[in-house]
């Protein structure tokens, strides 16, 4: 698995490459003043800290929605719910956060512990339909989304709507339970240290824990690892349940970190932005920080983009849906080359080992 | 409550199920054709939406509704195909090529209309024209069922000429035949000399030439402008309905009337009293639950003709 490495890093970046030069094609023929919208788009998240600034708080909820991606795909079940997981992990936050009265570092660490277990439970939901009468995981956790945002809306309106404020929004979360700010001059939150500590703990887990073992021998093999004595059922539900619950731990942390009310009225759509972030990291933890630094980096230059000059921000949403097709592609770019190398690697090993027979 | 239920019986509330469920059962009937081949088509949503924009833009240009729908049509088939090439000769993962498209049709679309009119999310500044809606003949006089049934969008019509239209085409023709050998045994049709490769291509361009059709109902009879992700997941819940009619069009017909009762219910319960969220949540409710009630019902009939066969087997 590991021989492939330097073939998948060259490939990816063919296809990131190739990506971006169709989002300067389209600049190019679409803008009047191209060379500004240009500069902005790769130079202006670098123009000064806030901006740069931007790129980080905007790779915070990446790596959480990456991360939660990254442990499901690994057992080859796609469960899509971490979007709802997400959105009530910041609902169940926003309540706890603007409700309960509890000492400072207590208080952020009890609503970030609700909105995991909450976002575990949500991803849960499609799992055990599948397992129980399989029914279609991908469709069940769509709609499941949908619901999840509805009902996370209900209960901001119904239980934590501040009905003095302007517009429709929920109490203020107490100071206590807010994150604090780590950089001077941006709001990058005490959150990027948990973001940190999940890419290491979820490394370690899928590549260096017996669970973790299991969860990938089930995504390489399910019969092979049914037959090993794995229970494989248990498994991707327990990796779904650990997805759901990092993608709920991020919303909390988004909304503790970044706002001071819930004030979503639909879903900020973080859950599909993990998605390509654990595609473009071919589902490992460890690429994950520069996946989601590299996606973050693209729409604050996307955002520089529109308000700076004529051409608008949809520009470079376009391209994600190019990488995602070139990054998962498997005959494109050198494949065949590729090809020839392993064959030729086989054939050499095979050989060898003949004459180790001789000998 | 009286007042409920006396909307719910009227023949509005007829009327408008069948409207809603338009776009449904062709999206169902788009993810049913890429199921008979072993592909999930997620893409359909943004083939959709795709479709819906550029019936709008085409029409407003050439002042013709049908050069709309062709132009809809056409484009479905162009994406049926991109996705085809994606996944078959590129050999990327169909589920995340699908979403791709999605990502890609929802801000394509709004980059375009933006690029046209200079508006971001709507087109209310094209004038794009609407299909027609059609009075049916005799059923027109009939008391109940000429309201409930006659006067729609000449889309509507299609819709169930399409699920008919592929019965047949499916159960009783050669090609049909083909597409399904393909999804149920793809080895075992490609030993018989059924070139697999070029019956999913054709399974795939019908089945973005439904929901390109689809997509056109939704900014050409729904409602007679484009606006951003007008689609709403739609597409999704025609794969939904596909799954919840074991990818057969009939079943797969009344799976999509089934939401789109639901939607309808939705749809008209919005008046302060509920919550609108609670409301808005129940057609999803519904889909999950169809498909798990389907799914499981499915397991259960499995294992009665297994039972059946045991039984005759050692009799």
């Amino acid at each position: 698995m590991r021989r492939g490495i330097g073939y998948e890093v060259l490939k990816t970046a063919i296809a990131i490459l190739f990506s971006l030069s169709i989002a300067i094609l389209i600049i190019l023929c679409t803008s009047n003043d191209a060379l500004n919208a240009l500069s902005c788009l790769v130079v202006g998240p670098l123009k000064n800290t806030r901006s740069f600034g931007n790129v980080i708080e905007m790779m915070i909820p990446f790596i959480f929605t990456g991360l939660a991606f990254c442990i499901i795909i690994q057992t080859k079940e796609i469960n899509l719910g971490i979007d709802g997981s997400f959105f009530i992990g910041a609902v169940a936050a926003a309540v706890i956060g603007s409700q309960l009265q509890l000492p400072a570092v207590i208080h952020p660490v009890v609503a970030i512990l609700a909105g995991g277990v909450l976002g575990g439970m949500i991803c849960l939901i499609p799992g055990i339909l599948k397992a129980k009468w399989n029914a279609n995981e991908i469709v069940s956790s769509l709609m499941l989304n949908y619901i999840m945002i509805y009902l996370g809306i209900y209960i901001m309106k119904s239980v934590i709507r501040d009905y003095s404020a302007n517009g429709v929004v929920s109490e203020k979360l107490s100071d206590t339970a807010m994150l604090s700010t780590i950089v001077t001059g941006t709001r990058i939150h005490s959150g990027l240290i948990l973001a940190v500590t999940l890419i290491f703990i979820c490394y370690m887990y899928l590549y260096k824990s017996k669970k973790g073992y299991e969860i990938r021998l089930t995504g390489h093999n399910r019969s092979f690892a049914k037959f090993s004595g794995i229970n494989t059922t248990k498994v991707i539900l327990s990796a779904e349940f650990l997805g759901g619950m990092i993608a709920g731990i991020g919303g909390a942390t988004e909304l503790l970190g970044m706002y001071t009310r819930f004030e979503w009225n639909s879903s900020p759509q973080y859950g599909w932005d993990g998605l390509i972030v654990a595609t473009i990291a071919k589902y490992n933890p460890a690429v994950v920080p520069f996946a989601a630094f590299f996606l973050a980096y693209i729409r604050i230059g996307a955002d520089k983009m529109s308000m700076y000059s004529d051409t608008p921000r949809d520009v470079v949403l376009i391209i994600q849906g190019v990488i995602i097709i070139l990054v998962t592609a498997e005959s494109i770019f050198l494949s065949k080359w590729q090809h020839k190398r392993l064959l030729k690697l086989t054939t050499t090993r095979s050989r060898l080992d003949e004459g180790n027979c001789q000998i | 409550m009286s007042q409920f239920f006396s909307a719910v019986i009227s023949t509005t509330f007829g009327y408008s199920i069948l409207r809603v469920s338009t776009p449904i059962i062709f999206a169902s009937l788009s993810a049913l054709l890429s199921d008979r081949v072993g592909i999930l088509n997620m893409g359909i949503e943004g083939i959709m939406l795709s479709a819906a924009f550029i019936g709008v833009v085409v029409s407003a240009a050439t002042l013709s509704a049908w050069i709309g729908l062709l132009s809809a049509a056409v484009l479905g088939i162009v994406l049926g195909l991109l996705f085809g090439f994606v996944t078959l000769r590129l050999k990327a993962n169909s589920l995340l090529s699908g979403i791709s498209i999605n990502l890609i049709a929802s801000s394509a679309t709004v980059f375009l209309l933006y690029e046209i009119t200079g508006e971001r999310g709507v087109s209310s500044s094209l004038k794009s024209f609407t299909l027609p809606n059609v009075d049916l003949p005799v059923i027109k006089s009939v008391p109940v069922l000429g309201a409930i049934l006659s006067g729609h969008n000449v889309l509507t019509y299609l819709s169930i000429i399409c699920v008919v239209v592929l019965y047949v085409f499916l159960f009783k023709t050669r090609l049909g035949m083909r597409i399904r050998s393909v999804g149920e045994n793809e080895e075992a049709a490609k030993s018989v000399g059924v070139d697999t490769q070029k019956v999913k291509y054709i399974a795939l361009c019908l089945s973005g030439l439904l929901a390109g059709l689809g997509g056109a109902f939704l900014s050409m009879g729904y409602i007679s402008m484009f606006s951003q992700n007008m689609t709403a997941g739609r597409g999704f819940i025609g794969i939904a309905a596909s799954a919840m009619g074991s990818s057969s069009p009939v079943p797969a017909f009344f799976a999509s009337l089934l939401f789109g009762t639901f939607d309808a219910l939705a749809n008209m319960i919005q008046d302060g009293r509920i919550p609108t969220e609670l409301v808005q949540m129940i057609p999803y409710i519904a889909t999950i639950l169809g498909l798990t009630l389907m799914a499981a019902r499915k397991i259960s009939l499995k294992g009665k003709n297994a039972r059946t066969v045991e039984k005759k087997l050692y009799k």
